[in-house]
């Protein structure tokens, strides 16, 4: 026992050293800048070197392939069928037409009406522009993460090497050193806010307060190696706004808070969430709900439009499609938010799939699966654009409105305009729509004046 | 299993446009068993909102079945593939292929609609829904059947249907591309 006691206190010293060492690195590196809001450019430098390894992989993949005669998979980023967007009435005249010398613009059912409704049918279930906006979108090029490939079986031993070795610093160095980021972060959160929110109300509280969020924010956003591009930060949301963004996951609240100091809207959550969310509205008015004043629109409402009518308050943050969409469009945004009257600040958001997915699929992974992903992913990359802000026009509607403000954030992101509801992810399409389908092609074949017959 | 299936159908679609439906396939069925269900195909918003989507749905199965596996699924959708100039000089003796003209009319499986006065008026009442009342939506399908009956048994065959659609493109109508 005493022979081994010099050793043991060896192992102890080195180990403390370490670990000194481990976490002086932590704080220069990573804390420090995190307060100043500066980066070193480390994390640009990890991004190009990732980006030529990924391109050789593809390269190598392609190549091996072709060696072996192995049929390669294409993945099919457009679609995999070619579909004309025409209207209903458009296509059905132009089968019409192709088909009888009739006169064409009378109203008539024609039997050949039929192939209109089998084929859009069809097509639909070879691809539709729904459903997959609730999975995993797909990428051209192989990120070297298995998850993300269906070549991956036919890889060379030097790209099985490289994807090891990948396997490797995803998981022996970098989910490590995110947890550890993400866990001071979190903490300093919670503990700052409070010590914060025990300060008199003043301006002394209000600077404390912004600047204990943004710190931790930032130190979120290197927690997951997050590398954000801000465009046209002179649009920036001001107090007394709402800033609206489309939401692909549940980080989009990290990466905007990170750049900027807003007031969370949304529903107390049991667990952690609620921890954090009951510290930080000691710090400053956030607007939570409690589970059943949800439902209760009125008293949503009523306590947005209060929030945002005080000019001190800061701007709400709010994600009007209500779930997660996979960043390849932008779905109907919920109008109650474009009710209140409040100046709109858009803001696009796009992430870059090679570097690791951002869509929480949230039917299938739970939120620490989510994390688990995002934290062994090799980077989160994205692009935040500040669009000019908006008001209602006066001969504009809320649902009207809501629809700018959706095609403006959807050509600015580079995403497709749709104007199906997120929340199909988990309903079923109302029979309404399906009636004005009717509607329309009854029109086609007795005319646009009202059905006689019935009166 | 996959290269079999496509060897068999699709003699012309390549290995990553089967992987492609392959995969459509598996994130269509909710349940996971390797098979779907009319639910299944009813999630599908875009279909779901089709006059005739529960037409379509029901060609997927075969009478009396509620569930489709991938070949299943394969062979109904194969119907829809465009036919090749190659294709048209085919043996003509040999069995018929699965995309040709009048198995295209047939697999429409709104087949029963032009048998009858009585299925001619249910299918236009799927496609009008309640729009149109009984009186006029009936005057309709009597005008059709009218244009359409030769034989004068106010119903129309199979082969009347044909001669009605002789002039519309149904190879290029029915038709459905695959990008490259």
């Amino acid at each position: 026992m005493f022979l081994l006691l010099p050793f043991d206190s060896l192992v102890v010293n080195l180990l403390g050293i370490s670990i000194t060492v481990l976490f002086t690195l932590l704080l220069v590196f990573i804390i420090v800048p995190a307060i100043f809001g500066v980066s070193f450019g480390i994390r640009k430098v990890y991004m190009k070197t990732l980006l030529k390894i990924f391109q050789w992989a593809t390269l190598r993949i392609e190549r091996g392939a072709k060696e072996k005669k192995h049929p390669l998979y294409k993945p099919y980023v457009n679609g995999i069928i070619a579909k004309e967007p025409t209207s209903l009435e458009e296509e059905i005249k132009e089968i019409r037409r192709s088909g009888s010398g009739k006169a064409l613009d009378t109203p008539e059912f024609e039997l050949s009406d039929i192939f209109y409704f089998c084929r859009k049918g069809i097509e639909t279930i070879m691809d539709d522009e729904v459903t997959k906006r609730f999975s995993a979108e797909e990428l051209e090029s192989w990120n070297l993460l298995s998850r993300t490939n269906y070549n991956f079986q036919y890889i060379s031993l030097r790209l099985t090497v490289l994807w090891g070795l990948g396997v490797l610093i995803r998981y022996c160095f970098l989910l490590p050193l995110r947890i550890a980021l993400a866990f001071t972060g979190i903490s300093l959160l919670v503990t700052g806010t409070t010590v914060v929110g025990y300060l008199p109300n003043g301006r002394c509280k209000e600077f404390l307060s912004k600047h204990v969020h943004l710190m931790c924010y930032r130190i979120c956003v290197r927690a997951l190696t997050a590398i954000i591009t801000y465009h046209d930060r002179e649009n920036r949301p001001r107090n007394g706004g709402i800033c609206v963004a489309n939401h692909t996951s549940p980080i989009d609240v990290i990466i905007l808070a990170s750049d900027g100091y807003y007031a969370m809207v949304g529903q107390i959550h049991g667990g952690l969430m609620g921890v954090i969310q009951r510290a930080m509205v000691k710090a400053c008015p956030h607007v939570w709900f409690e589970r059943s004043e949800v439902k209760d629109r009125h008293l949503v409402a009523k306590r947005l439009t209060e929030h945002v009518q005080d000019k001190s308050k800061l701007p709400i943050l709010i994600f009007p499609e209500g779930t997660c969409i996979n960043n390849t469009s932008v779905m109907m945004f919920k109008k109650g938010s474009f009710e209140i009257g409040a100046t709109v600040y858009p803001v696009a958001i796009k992430y870059d799939p090679q570097f690791g997915d951002a869509f929480w699929n949230s039917s299938k992974y739970g939120m620490v699966t989510y994390l688990l992903r995002m934290m062994t992913s090799w980077a989160i990359v994205c692009s935040v654009w500040y669009l000019p802000p908006m008001t209602r026009q006066p001969e504009e509607d809320a649902v009207q409105f809501a629809n700018r403000v959706k095609s403006a954030i959807a050509r600015q992101g580079g995403l497709v305009d749709l104007l199906w509801d997120g929340g199909l992810k988990r309903e079923k399409v109302k029979d309404t729509f399906k009636e004005e389908q009717q509607k329309l092609y009854s029109k086609m074949i007795v005319g646009n004046h009202e059905d006689r017959s019935r009166s | 299993m996959l290269i079999c299936v496509s060897s068999f159908f699709f003699s012309s679609v390549s290995h990553s446009q089967i992987t492609r439906l392959y995969s459509r396939f598996t994130s269509l069925d909710k349940g996971e068993n390797g098979t779907l269900s009319r639910e299944d195909f009813q999630r599908i918003p875009e279909l779901a909102i089709n006059p005739l989507g529960d037409r379509i749905i029901n060609a997927f199965f075969p009478e009396g079945e509620d569930q489709v596996n991938f070949r299943g699924f394969m062979r109904t959708l194969a119907h829809f593939r465009p036919i090749e100039d190659n294709e048209k000089s085919k043996d003509q003796n040999g069995p018929e292929p699965l995309n040709s003209r009048s198995n295209k009319l047939h697999c429409k499986k709104c087949e029963p609609s032009y048998r009858s006065n009585y299925f001619s008026f249910f299918v236009l009442r799927m496609m009008v829904g309640v729009n149109i009342s009984d009186e006029q939506l009936g005057s309709i399908a009597d005008r059709t059947i009218q244009e359409a009956d030769q034989d004068g048994d106010s119903a129309i065959s199979f082969a009347e249907f044909v001669k009605v659609l002789e002039k519309v493109d149904v190879e290029q109508k029915m038709s459905i591309r695959f990008l490259h």
